[in-house]
């Protein structure tokens, strides 16, 4: 069962394409990661498939209704927490979730169910009066998020929502995305961080506007990327990666972290040839050097710079 | 209906925590009203004036004592020539020159006429004019007064001449206040900053936050949006007019003298369309700066030129003066004060208050229309 469905959906802004001809589907209950640079188009797809902005072209089942002729019926089966902070600061934790439960017409026991699955999620149980705005940055996302699907919806986009967050209060929100997935809401979410796309479950990469690659993260480094990554350890790295580019043996080099990745066809001539021309050469003096599998980073790099 | 309840709560909630709110709708009306009060005074009062007294006695002096005690004419030279006189005149140290001849007092004994001179800087026309009339007034009722105790004097029967002397009156503002005339219509004024000015800002930051497009998510219909936003901006606007009011009352003894019910409706038929402006700057506008430009430029500044509030719409060319009609504030100022200063009521304001009515709906529909295109 597809909960989302994506077809030919095409977004101009006059002449410049932000979201060029892109079609995927997305499994009900599923965690979908839609990954990008800078610019790609993630917030304008996500934009259209929640019905704030209309395609130029295409169309795209959200929840099984059309965003083109039932973005009413899309809005109510959605939540969706966009990039930039979506609750009041000026309102206490209470009022918000007051204000955005009431406008999802929730009442009575079910609201207060909700409201307390909301603070419980958050970690604001007795800290119902705090302003918003004074709130740590981890503990304002999980309420935004608990907030964006405080009606229970079948399915949520989250637009970046780790960005500026600390890595542990990054880990625990991914818990809490897992828990909704358990629970079989469908989450669609974009993220910068690729070591975050390997908790989806699906992915896709759009760059520039146009879909580049899309399935599971060991498909993704399988499929996409047919040649060997060389991982290599050495001093005055930037200096030896400068050196490699020249070769044409080496296809691509990146920098990961202190260590360099090359990328070639052939991962045991390639390893004598870096062995000879760094340490004999130019006399690095070369740690560690490994054939591994390559990263969603690596298949990205490769991905875009193809492209 | 709940959902927009919903809304008018958390805007409220918004206003409590934001001092700068309470500062807008409760001092800056006042704060407005006693600045624009004393600065719209345009009486013509205190006209500083150098006198030439070549008679020096004290038939002169009497006159110069009246002068002084009117209040319209503030003695702050005595020279000795028309020399000196230009030159205060050309610094703009006086307004009016007034000479007396060397035989004032003799010629007055003899029953003659005696001849003044009076000088006037005329590069402000309007005051020029204004004081002489007054110098020509005070001058006249001295004169009067010294041919009638002059006959006091020579023991003969009485016989009072019939003088007829034309009084001009104005109704309703008996001393032709300017203040009494401008304080009124500042109530537009202030219902423009608090209505347009807090409306569009308020929609933008919306924008401008990112809880906009969170809202637009949300069932919340485009239309419950507008009404949850400007039901508030409404009740502040009312709350601003009573302010206004009060204080006018206090402040500059201005009392309602028609129907405060009537004020009230006409209000709120006037905040409707400057709702409208706002929401229509608030669809054109990214950014609460701009917002704020294009307020105070495309809607305030016009409104406040070509309404008749500062100067005289008469006076203005044919094309500007057709414009005016479209200008909301423009019949509101004409309710206002006839309500306030003369006490009329529907009988007579009826048109305005109808047209008022029918350019608030409008424009608010135009603009909510355009507002909920943009969003969808
Ligand atoms: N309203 C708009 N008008 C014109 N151009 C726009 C508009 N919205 C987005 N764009 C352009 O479309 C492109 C894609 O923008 P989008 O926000 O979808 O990127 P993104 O992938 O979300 O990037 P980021 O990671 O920075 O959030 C950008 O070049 C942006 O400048
Ligand atoms: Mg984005």
């Amino acid at each position: 069962m597809h909960s989302i469905t994506v077809n030919n959906l095409t977004k101009k802004f006059g002449s410049f394409v932000s979201v060029d001809n892109i079609s995927f589907n997305v499994k009900e209950g599923e965690i979908f990661g839609f990954l990008g640079a800078n610019g790609a188009g993630k917030s304008t797809t996500i934009r259209m498939l929640c019905g704030i902005l209309e395609p130029t072209s295409g169309d795209a089942l959200v929840g099984g209704f059309s965003i083109n002729s039932e973005p009413d019926k899309v809005k109510s089966s959605i939540g969706y927490m966009s990039q930039r902070f979506s609750l009041y600061n000026d309102l206490t934790v209470q009022e918000n979730i007051d204000f955005f439960g009431g406008v999802y017409g929730l009442s009575g026991s079910n609201f207060r169910e909700r409201k307390n699955w909301v603070l419980e999620i958050a970690n604001l149980k007795g800290k119902e009066n705090l302003l918003t705005g004074l709130l740590p940055g981890g503990i304002k996302q999980r309420l935004a998020l608990g907030t964006a699907v405080i009606h229970n919806p079948k399915i949520v986009f989250l637009d970046e929502p780790t960005s500026g967050v600390d890595p542990i209060s990054r880990r625990s929100f991914w818990d809490l995305i897992n828990q909704l997935s358990e629970e079989g809401t469908t989450v669609f979410v974009t993220t910068h961080y690729l070591e975050e796309a390997e908790f989806c479950n699906n992915i896709i990469l759009i760059n520039a506007g146009k879909l580049v690659a899309e399935g599971t993260s060991e498909e993704l480094k399988t499929n996409y990327i047919n040649h060997k990554i060389i991982d290599i350890e050495c001093d005055r790295t930037v200096e030896a990666m400068e050196i490699l580019e020249k070769e044409t043996f080496v296809l691509d080099t990146s920098i990961f972290g202190n260590n360099l990745h090359i990328s070639v066809l052939d991962d045991v001539s390639a390893k004598k040839s870096v062995l000879a021309l760094l340490e004999g050469k130019h006399s690095f003096r070369i740690r560690k050097i490994d054939t591994i599998v390559p990263t969603l980073e690596d298949v990205f790099i490769h991905l875009i710079e193809k492209g | 209906m709940n959902t927009i309840l919903h809304f008018v709560k958390k805007e409220f909630l918004q206003f409590k925590r934001d001092p700068k709110m309470f500062i807008i709708i409760l001092f800056a009306p006042i704060v407005q009203l006693v600045f624009l009060g004393y600065a719209a005074n345009m009486d013509v009062e205190n006209v500083k004036t150098a006198i030439i007294d070549r008679n020096r006695t004290t038939e002169s002096r009497l006159l110069i004592e009246k002068l002084e005690q009117s209040g319209y004419f503030s003695i702050e030279y005595y020279i000795n020539d028309y020399k000196e006189a230009e030159k205060l005149i050309e610094k703009g140290k006086v307004i009016c020159v007034l000479s007396f001849p060397v035989d004032f007092d003799t010629k007055l004994s003899r029953g003659e006429s005696a001849q003044l001179q009076a000088i006037f800087d005329g590069s402000d026309g309007n005051t020029a004019s204004i004081a002489a009339g007054y110098m020509i007034k005070l001058v006249a009722e001295h004169s009067q007064k010294i041919v009638l105790t002059a006959r006091d004097k020579s023991g003969k029967a009485l016989l009072i001449p019939a003088t007829i002397s034309a009084e001009t009156r104005n109704w309703y503002n008996p001393t032709l206040k300017t203040r009494n005339f401008m304080v009124p219509a500042i109530v537009g004024l202030l219902l423009m900053i608090v209505t347009l000015i807090l409306t569009s800002l308020a929609i933008v930051k919306e924008k401008e936050i990112g809880t906009m497009e969170q809202l637009i998510v949300t069932p919340i219909k485009p239309h419950q949006l507008i009404i949850g936003k400007l039901i508030p901006f409404t009740i502040l606007g009312m709350v601003s007019v009573v302010v206004v009011l009060t204080a006018m009352r206090v402040i500059f003894n201005i009392p309602v003298r028609g129907s405060i019910l009537l004020l009230f409706v006409s209000s709120f038929f006037y905040v409707l369309s400057l709702l409208g402006f706002g929401l229509f700057i608030s669809t054109i506008s990214k950014t609460q700066q701009q917002a704020m430009m294009l307020s105070i430029f495309v809607v305030m500044l016009p409104m406040t030129f070509l309404s008749g509030f500062s100067f005289p719409i008469e006076n203005m060319p044919y094309f500007i003066q057709m414009v005016s009609y479209l200008i909301p504030l423009k019949y509101f100022i004409v309710i206002i004060r006839g309500i306030i200063l003369k006490g009329v009521g529907i009988g007579i304001l009826w048109d305005e208050i109808l047209i008022l009515f029918l350019m608030g709906i409008t424009i608010l529909y135009f603009s909510s229309k355009n507002f909920q295109k943009k969003i969808n």
